[in-house]
């Protein structure tokens, strides 16, 4: 799997890892972030 | 910021109430879709609700009540469900876990607007035992009334007027009649919520005033913390529970306000309520929040799966009041407090340095002084059947991996950490409820006998939920032994 | 397009990739019975990991690797992808 030029999904959780962090994480692999959410199960 | 100890405020004490309401998990939020999806449903439920025994000798509400202490519940054998206490006392030391037939009872006391019609003989019956409760006056009981006859409750509910309250699974004793013919916000099923909500806080602020010594016309400001949010179709969340609860609690001389902040509004009630008594604005003010209705059930379908009893059947509630320095009861330590800023970004790392490093070093303490860490303190039997994992073991690992980071403890001894200055989850999952408070008066009793010196309680709030902004946020405060 | 989750446990790590893939395995939410067929990895996996700046992921990442079941939530996300779509 590779993530340059890919469209990313970003699902994160809060007391995981939240999808901003990574956004930012494939932002720098060189895919683009097309939708970011964060859940809480709680 | 610099403070002398005796300008610190204190937390003159904390009181809960839990509220066994099994026949309103059909209004929680996912079983009532799930029943409009398909009715099929609702017997479903009713087949895996617990009775109110149960829930009374269930470990982790014990513990919620002040019956046991959380690391107590390390000793009880899992399931927690399968294995009931022996002679449990519906009064624990910080609070009692109320039926819900008395429950119907209070909320028909508490409604200024005769929205709630309750059945009349079973008025009658419930008159009785609500005489006897300690936090009840004769002026409650006669918001009772007469009751109405079945076939007035009847009309109500079918002509859609009203929505029914059931007890037993099918027996009818009441109704909820819409606010509003037509504006949502004002709906039977939102009105229980925030009317459940305002009993609740109430509630717990009478057993306050008691157990702090603050009379309750002694209170002068309010903050709710709960999780509703009052109003009307032009300004949804713009009312004010807090005020509403100081009303039915007796506290003329108080005003009030809400805090929303998702799951940190508690926390930063406290840290506020903190900071108002210490500016000398307010003496003492208490810090109310009621239930979430529609988290009852939120996992009922992971519980269903397993056969277990729908653990999410009980509402809750806690007050607590902050004041000035007595030289006894424990402090807020203003002198470090924790906030997740705007600027901080959403990495679990800059989190846990705004929550807890940064602010214990501006006191000087390293993560090992603080005894004991109140994060999200949710039941994990409740959460793990759904896939959601056990929470505050997760939180846990987060601030012992912080340490290990910090070279305070070393990489294999995270675990011990977490056993230590953590705790088994216990709180039921309403929402801003299970969020460190439940601790509180847990760790007061303990810096008072003199076996622990300090605590830290920390919050997140899940701020993407509402959709105007990804971000979350975080509060926290350290509470610590009255040195004075 | 490819889904990256943050799931802090195995469990929700293997429901979300499972729902990303071929439908909801707990029947629950609106894609039970959904199969969108996307690639689902989780940002704590060495395939994921190695693509990104080193110096960002510890920043970002760094307390959440260390503190969450990595291990087994990685076995989770094997167990996903590699379980056949008609059985799941």
């Amino acid at each position: 799997m590779i993530l340059s030029g890919k469209k990313v999904i970003a699902l994160g959780e809060r007391d995981g890892v939240q999808s901003e962090a990574i956004a930012e994480c494939v932002r720098s692999a060189g895919a683009e972030v097309v939708h970011q959410a964060t859940k809480c199960f709680v | 910021m610099h403070f002398q100890t005796q300008q610190l405020p204190v937390i003159r004490a904390t009181r809960y109430l839990l509220v066994h309401a099994p026949d309103l998990v059909r209004y929680g939020s996912k079983p009532s879709r799930e029943i409009e999806r398909n009715a099929a449903q609702l017997d479903l439920i009713n087949s895996h609700l617990r009775s109110y025994e149960e829930a009374l000798a269930y470990a982790p509400n014990q513990v919620y009540v002040g019956g046991l202490y959380p690391d107590d519940l390390k000793s009880v054998a899992v399931p927690w469900f399968g294995h009931a206490l022996e002679n449990p006392a519906r009064h624990g030391e910080f609070g009692e876990i109320m039926p819900e037939d008395e429950f119907y009872g209070v909320l028909r006391i508490g409604d200024s607007f005769d929205m709630v019609w309750l059945e009349e003989n079973f008025t009658a019956e419930i008159r009785t035992r609500l005489a006897a409760h300690p936090l009840l006056t004769a002026e409650d009981l006669k918001k009772l009334g007469d009751g109405k006859s079945l076939g007035q409750l009847n009309e109500q509910i079918k002509k859609g007027a009203a929505i029914p309250l059931y007890l037993n699974k099918h027996r009818l004793v009441g109704c909820f009649l819409h606010g509003h013919d037509e504006d949502p916000a004002l709906s039977a099923t939102r009105l229980l919520e925030n009317l459940a909500c305002k009993v609740i806080a109430a509630l717990s602020l009478r057993n306050l005033n008691v157990a702090s010594g603050i009379p309750a016309q002694a209170v002068d400001f309010i903050l709710g913390c709960g999780e509703e949010a009052i109003g009307d179709r032009y300004n949804p969340g713009g009312g004010n529970l807090a005020k509403a609860a100081g009303e039915m609690a007796g506290c003329v001389a108080a005003s009030g306000v809400d805090i929303k902040d998702f799951c940190c509004a508690p926390v930063q009630a406290l840290t506020m309520a903190g900071g108002l008594v210490a500016s000398g604005l307010h003496s003492n003010i208490a810090v109310v929040a009621g239930c979430s209705l529609a988290k009852l059930g939120m996992k009922y379908e992971g519980h269903v799966r397993k056969d277990m009893p729908i653990l999410e059947d009980v509402l809750a509630g806690f007050a607590s009041m902050v004041g000035v320095n007595d030289g006894q009861s424990p402090v807020i330590r203003l002198d470090a407090i924790g906030r997740h800023n705007i600027g901080a970004g959403s990495s679990q790392q800059s989190i846990m340095e705004k929550l807890v490093t940064e602010p214990l070093t501006k006191i000087g303490w390293k993560l090992c002084d603080v005894d004991k860490y109140a994060t999200e303190l949710h039941n994990p039997e409740v959460t793990e059947p759904s896939g959601s994992g056990n929470v505050p073991k997760t939180n846990y690992r987060m601030i012992a991996a912080m340490a290990a980071i910090r070279g305070e403890i070393s990489r294999p001894d995270l675990d011990v950490f977490a056993d230590t200055h953590g705790m088994p989850g216990f709180s039921p999952t309403q929402g801003h409820i299970a969020s460190a408070i439940p601790f509180l008066a847990h760790a007061q009793k303990k810096m008072a006998s003199g076996e622990m010196s300090s605590a830290m309680f920390l919050a997140k709030g899940s701020l993407f939920l509402g959709r105007v902004t990804q971000m979350s946020d975080g509060v926290s405060f350290v509470l610590e032994k009255n040195r004075a | 397009m490819v889904v990256i989750l943050g799931t802090p446990n195995a469990d929700s790590s293997e429901i979300y990739a499972v729902t990303c893939s071929s439908g909801d395995p707990t029947w629950a939410g609106p894609l039970a019975g959904v199969a969108l067929g996307l690639p689902v990895y989780h940002i704590l996996e060495s395939e994921v990991k190695q693509q990104i700046d080193p110096v960002l992921y510890e920043q970002q990442i760094g307390l959440s690797e260390m503190a969450l079941d990595a291990a087994s939530i990685i076995g989770a996300m094997l167990r996903a992808r590699a379980t056949p779509p008609a059985a799941k």
